[in-house]
């Protein structure tokens, strides 16, 4: 007897759904045998992580801040990723997002009129974004330069020029030798809607829906999928797509600049230090779970929030490290990998009377 | 002379952990596997050979431990790439975003009740620099040979895996499954077995790369010890062609970039340390898009063939 794997023509739809909600279910009875090894009780801890971040409305506020910019930033890294282009940038292209923002607050703020201030803001986080994603973009269309390396590096190269800014430039003179720029004028405020959740929020339902729309219901959606599944078969169809690719990057780094203007002018008010904690390597794992469909990613991104500041809460509560949201995060993503051996394949045993056949027909073809 | 001695050795001192790294990731690659876990699997065998050299004071139970862990997640890598066909970009993410994250859970659970279960602040057996009697006053070759176990194991390690790679059969089969496989399928290589193998052995260099740095270049656990030096090995790969003998440059140019950024700090000069920081970055981007347009100019195609493609015997 043998196995045998045949590539499935389509994604089955009950494999499609069961492989992420399996995985989620595996990666919490491995978190849990970590739980155990470290000396906690699993089922006290997940309980705790549970309430802590859906248990009461100080939780559920703070899984909301956390949930935009992981929604935001996963959309942008699941449409990169629909073209096989490795954005592992989000993270910085979010930085330089929120540095734009705060430029258009700190400096042209004070003097605009109110109404204007924030649109401004906005959209300068969205071009940044857009401009930071647009240098690998740059890269690998013209000169096909590795992505994957070139977003990564960018990243740091954000984060480092954040940091010159509020601790140079930027400074607040006011600040008490704290890290930080001046607080920005009240006109550049996202209004809160919900504890420290912000309008920030309706931008998720509104992008997920669009770039759904744009990925399986229009012309341009339709190339990019025939250029993710095989750019050759998309050359010989007169797709272009070098200009495609770049112009896909340049959205996908504008969602992220887009999530990273949130963060400054919803939650800090300020550029300060705690911009990048890691959203842009968890959107990855979101996007991934979502199986890149836009419609998911919230609620994935929802689950990831939980985590994370479920995390926080039994490190506060039980004294547990404060990595071990993260450690949970890492350990969703293996079941899941392993699991696209079901989605993408079709497994048989094939017994000897099938084997035979198949050899008979080989035979009668020579 | 004495200056440039002794950045020298700074650079080298810096080097060790990347050459290590690099050639590990070059036997991978070979294997036409992209292990993108090698940040990942440098800070967990960092965090876990700092602990085992902290409680057992034993500087060769904590290379054993560090490799081990190494070994076992590039086993991984390979059993979720190799056998469950698992995307090779996703799964080295992944490897090093649990990675990072367990490494900075052990370092905040592993240390002694009295240090509040961390490891950080912590001293454990280290590595000290092993220096020749005569060439000590030497100017330039006092910088080669005043170092550590780990970096004349270094020096040994670049011609022989370079032997290994182009002047023996198994490397020649190692080179022909990076190719391609079904050619060396069809020779009679077992390319699973080998893909495994040269996965974990990758995994094994990756880890020294990882333990040198918390047991001799910065001894101790620090969070992100590694800071990137995983990906631009990744670079450093590229930038060698594929070929260990030429990991050498790669490790010295980025060593070199870290010591002048150290001298640079420590003479008071007026850039902002931020843009120092950014230099190992920026300059692992410049190299990757002189490395490609060079290679686009020459039409030298220094990566294997395979590499990063899934191998399936039933694909015909």
């Amino acid at each position: 007897m043998r196995i045998v794997f045949e590539k499935r023509k389509s994604r089955a739809r009950g494999v499609l759904f069961a492989v992420p909600a399996l995985s989620f279910m595996i990666s919490l009875l491995l978190t849990g045998i970590v739980l155990l090894i470290a000396g906690a009780d699993p089922f006290e801890t997940f309980a705790s992580m549970a309430f802590g971040a859906f248990g009461s409305s100080n939780g559920v506020s703070e899984t909301l801040v956390k949930t935009i910019p992981l929604a935001l930033t996963g959309l942008a890294v699941a449409l990169a990723f629909k073209l096989r282009f490795w954005n592992i940038g989000a993270e910085g292209q979010l930085v330089l997002g929120g540095i734009a923002a705060s430029w258009v607050a700190l400096f042209f703020g004070p003097s605009l009129p109110g109404p204007l201030v924030l649109p401004l803001c906005i959209a300068a986080g969205l071009a940044a974004g857009a401009l930071w994603a647009g240098i690998p973009g740059l890269l690998k269309t013209r000169l096909s330069v590795d992505e994957t390396l070139v977003t990564l590096m960018l990243n740091y190269v954000a984060i480092l020029f954040a940091e010159y800014l509020y601790y140079g430039p930027w400074r607040d003179p006011k600040g008490y030798g704290f890290p930080g720029s001046a607080p920005f004028v009240e006109s550049a405020w996202l209004p809160r809607i919900f504890g420290r959740a912000h309008a920030g929020i309706w931008f998720i339902p509104v992008i997920a829906i669009l770039l759904w729309i744009l990925l399986r219901r229009t012309r341009w959606g339709f190339e990019l999928s025939i250029i993710g599944a095989s750019p050759k078969a998309a050359r010989y169809q007169g797709i272009a797509v070098q200009r495609n690719i770049l112009l896909a990057v340049l959205l996908s780094g504008a969602i992220s600049g887009l999530a990273g203007a949130c963060e400054v002018t919803g939650i800090s008010h300020r550029l300060q230090q705690g911009l990048n904690i890691g959203y842009g390597f968890t959107a990855i794992i979101i996007a991934w779970m979502s199986q890149l469909n836009p419609l998911a990613i919230p609620f994935v991104a929802l689950l990831m929030g939980g985590i994370l500041v479920g995390g926080d809460q039994v490190q506060m509560m039980m004294g547990l490290p404060s990595a071990m949201g993260t450690v949970m995060q890492g350990l969703i993503l293996f079941p899941m990998l392993a699991g696209s051996l079901f989605t993408e394949y079709r497994i048989r045993l094939l017994g000897r009377r099938h084997k035979r056949g198949k050899e008979a027909c080989a035979e009668g073809e020579a | 002379m004495d200056m440039i001695t002794s950045i020298l050795a700074i650079t080298i001192r810096a080097g060790t952990s990347l050459v290590f790294a690099t050639i590990g990731e070059i036997f991978t690659e070979r294997a036409g596997i992209l292990n993108l876990g090698i940040e990942g699997i440098m800070l967990m065998s960092a965090v876990t050979g700092f602990a085992a050299s902290f409680y057992t004071q034993n500087l060769f139970i904590a290379i054993l431990v560090a490799v081990a862990v190494g070994a076992a997640m590039a086993a991984l890598h390979a059993l979720l790439t190799v056998t469950m066909r698992a995307n090779q970009v996703v799964s080295g993410l992944s490897i090093t975003l649990f990675g990072s994250g367990f490494a900075s859970f052990l370092g905040q659970r592993l240390g002694p009740a009295a240090n509040n279960f961390r490891l950080v602040g912590l001293k454990g057996a280290r590595f000290t620099p092993a220096s020749f009697e005569g060439l000590s006053q030497v100017p330039i070759l006092s910088a080669l040979a005043n170092q550590d176990l780990l970096t004349y194991i270094v020096y040994l390690l670049i011609p022989l895996s370079w032997f290994f790679l182009y002047k023996t059969r198994p490397g020649l089969w190692l080179r022909s499954i990076g190719e391609d496989p079904q050619t060396a399928d069809a020779m009679g290589i077992d390319v699973i077995k080998a893909k495994y193998f040269y996965t974990i052995l990758g995994g094994v260099f990756i880890a020294l790369g990882g333990a040198h740095l918390s047991l001799s270049y910065t001894p101790g656990w620090a969070e992100n010890i590694t800071g990137g030096r995983g990906w631009i090995v990744v670079a450093l790969v590229i930038f060698s062609m594929w070929n260990p003998a030429r990991s050498i440059w790669g490790a010295l140019l980025f060593g070199g970039i870290n010591a002048v950024q150290f001298r640079l700090q420590a003479s008071g000069t007026t850039i902002p340390a931020a843009f120092l920081n950014m230099l190992p970055y920026l300059g692992t981007i410049a190299v990757l898009v002189l490395m490609t347009w060079w290679e686009a100019l020459s039409k030298k195609v220094g990566s294997p063939a395979a590499l990063s493609q899934a191998y399936m015997r039933e694909d015909k």
